[in-house]
């Protein structure tokens, strides 16, 4: 055979691959060390999520949410939750919204905590992840306090919560608070200025403003860009406008302004939490109109209304009026949003799921065109993806 | 309801319909404002106008595409809903754009609009098998490689048609037939009593 020259060659990246953060196939075009085209293939973990909540009464769709992304366990179920309350039109007791933005916040730092450390474990730092996780862990307490699992809460309902906070969390979670604060300054001191991790990230899979907004950014990337949006805080649900929290703000839109968002968001997290625990109210946490909630036990065993109302949600479920919706919330990682079409039964007729980490990685392309193949790692640790959400 | 529906937002929806329905009256099909979100239906040939309007002009700025996704109606003569999410942070507004189509008729690509349709057009392809023309690489997106058919077409049943496993004997993957143990269980729950309108049957007659 004749010598030829080779231009450019692929390499297949994934989809077993310990910096791919899931199942990732990435089909590289290299020109010598240079990555010439990205294209990402993914759908290896599909499971049909959107088709599965066609078949299932809404409260036993609950559950598929937090299976999405399966590190913000609790954000995902809050935006399927607010869309079903948006159709019914009911009611959340106080105490329940409060918890509920508690239980975001708390996400949102198992969130970061799981990305930066692994985003920094990508760079070759080892130490923030063994650190991460062991704060990673007191915070599931707090979810399995809560809801009686780790990881998969199920804990939001349409109308409040499951249950109420066992007595004594709230003091629990403020004790964690004081500590995290000095963690937080121990972790940054590790990362923030740590030279090979700026050499990493600085000026690496940089987007600008108007680029991230012709790709659909949300969340940190976006911010990250230099644009001040926050759902948070523009169209603000639940109690997050009675909070008071800044929006950090990126300015160069490359790696290391994503890892210093997120940092910082950690910290605005931690102000939420703490004025969340302040401001609680006292009071039930599920709305009374039981043909949304369960009436108590007690109840149910001395009212034959409670009762046939108890057998009729748990058997037929809730009837949902017909229509269509849209609701998103600030997730740790972008806008997630449901896209709730319903034709008044029990089941939805349409329940389309718009995860952020989805439009973060079809970027790829545009971050990683021009940089060398050790860079792709830093730019997909910096993406916050996670394959639950993205392959549904 | 814990989401804003207020009146000031069902205002300023209503200014952003003026706005458009000025611009773009012949192509308005229908509109609603409802729960506090604006939609509108537009002719599927005029898409891409219609969504380079909504991003360019200055009183609307819709510059992000949000969501992007297909609807099945099987009942309807154009059985397909292709539904488009538009945000504008500028003016913190929310829009829903709507077309319908049907099997055989491509849907014009909006990524020379919003270069965040490039996924989206290809999973409605996949899901539905809505066809978008002059997309760029219209592949299938999330299904297995050489997967046939469209999963989530209200025809297509939730157990598929192939399964695969792992064969010890020719150490391969091996696609096969789905064999379900038991029939697949769809529960019909309507009530009869509670889909009952006003008028009870019978009770025409009495008002003839």
């Amino acid at each position: 055979m004749a010598e030829t020259d080779i231009v450019t060659y692929s390499v297949n990246f994934g989809p077993q691959h310990p910096a791919a953060h899931g199942v990732l196939r990435l089909v590289l075009e290299m020109d010598g060390e240079v990555v010439e085209r990205a294209d990402p293939h993914i759908g290896l973990l599909h499971r049909g999520t959107e088709k599965l909540i066609e078949y299932r009464p809404y409260l036993q769709n609950i559950p598929y949410f937090d299976r999405l992304d399966y590190v913000s366990m609790m954000c995902q179920e809050h935006s399927f939750v607010l869309a079903v309350e948006k159709l019914l039109g009911v009611e959340v007791p106080a105490r329940a919204q409060y918890i509920r933005v508690l239980f975001c916040e708390i996400t949102r730092i198992l969130n970061h905590l799981l990305n930066l450390t692994t985003f920094a474990l990508d760079c070759g730092a080892m130490t923030p992840l063994l650190w991460g996780f062991e704060q990673r862990e007191l915070l599931m307490e707090f979810y399995e306090a809560v809801s009686g699992a780790r990881m998969h809460a199920n804990y939001f309902r349409f109308g409040g919560v499951a249950k109420d906070m066992p007595a004594g969390l709230d003091e629990r979670i403020a004790a964690w608070c004081d500590q995290f604060e000095p963690f937080m300054d121990d972790l940054e001191t590790l990362l923030t200025e740590n030279r090979i991790f700026k050499q990493r990230t600085v000026d690496i899979g940089v987007v600008s403003a108007e680029d991230a907004l012709a790709w659909g950014f949300s969340g940190p990337m976006l911010r990250a860009s230099g644009v001040a949006w926050d759902l948070r805080k523009a169209q603000p649900y639940e109690v997050y406008d009675r909070m008071d929290f800044d929006i950090p703000v990126g300015r160069h839109g490359d790696c290391w302004d994503r890892y210093l968002v997120r940092m910082q968001e950690m910290r605005e997290s931690l102000k939420i939490i703490r004025q969340c625990l302040e401001q609680m109210p006292e009071g039930p946490v599920r709305t009374p109109n039981h043909k949304v909630t369960p009436p108590s036990r007690q109840e149910m065993k001395r009212s034959m209304e409670a009762l046939i109302h108890h057998f009729k949600l748990y058997t037929e479920g809730i009837h949902v009026p017909a229509g269509e919706v849209y609701v998103a919330t600030e997730n740790p990682k972008g806008e997630f949003g449901v896209y709730l079409v319903s034709d008044g039964t029990n089941r939805p007729y349409r329940c389309k799921i718009r995860s952020p980490g989805y439009v973060h990685l079809q970027a790829l392309e545009l971050m990683a065109k021009g940089h060398q193949l050790a860079d792709i790692p830093a730019i997909i640790g910096s993406l916050d993806i996670v394959f639950g959400e993205i392959d549904r | 309801m814990t989401v804003e529906t207020g009146p000031e937002i069902e205002a300023a929806l209503e200014e952003v319909l003026e706005t458009v329905a000025a611009a773009l009256g012949d192509y308005l099909l229908e509109s609603e404002i409802r729960r506090g979100e604006l939609t509108i239906v537009v002719p599927a040939a005029n898409i891409v106008r219609v969504l380079t309007y909504l991003r360019d002009e200055p009183s609307l700025l819709f510059k992000e595409l949000v969501d992007l996704c297909g609807v099945d109606y099987p009942e309807r003569e154009l059985r397909f809903e292709v539904v488009y999410h538009l945000l504008s942070l500028h003016h913190n507004q929310r829009i829903r754009v709507k077309l319908r189509t049907d099997e055989a008729t491509p849907v014009p690509s909006v990524v020379s609009v919003y270069p965040a349709a490039g996924w989206f057009e290809r999973e409605a392809w996949d899901m539905y098998g809505i066809m978008f023309a002059d997309h760029p690489d219209l592949r299938r997106l999330l299904t297995d490689y050489g997967f046939d058919g469209h999963p989530l077409r209200k025809d297509f049943p939730l157990t598929g048609y192939v399964e695969l496993r792992y064969d010890e004997e020719e150490k391969r993957v091996v696609y096969e037939p789905v064999k379900l143990r038991q029939d697949f269980r769809n529960f019909d729950f309507l009530s009869p009593w509670e889909g009952m309108g006003e008028l009870l049957p019978g009770d025409e007659k009495a008002q003839s």
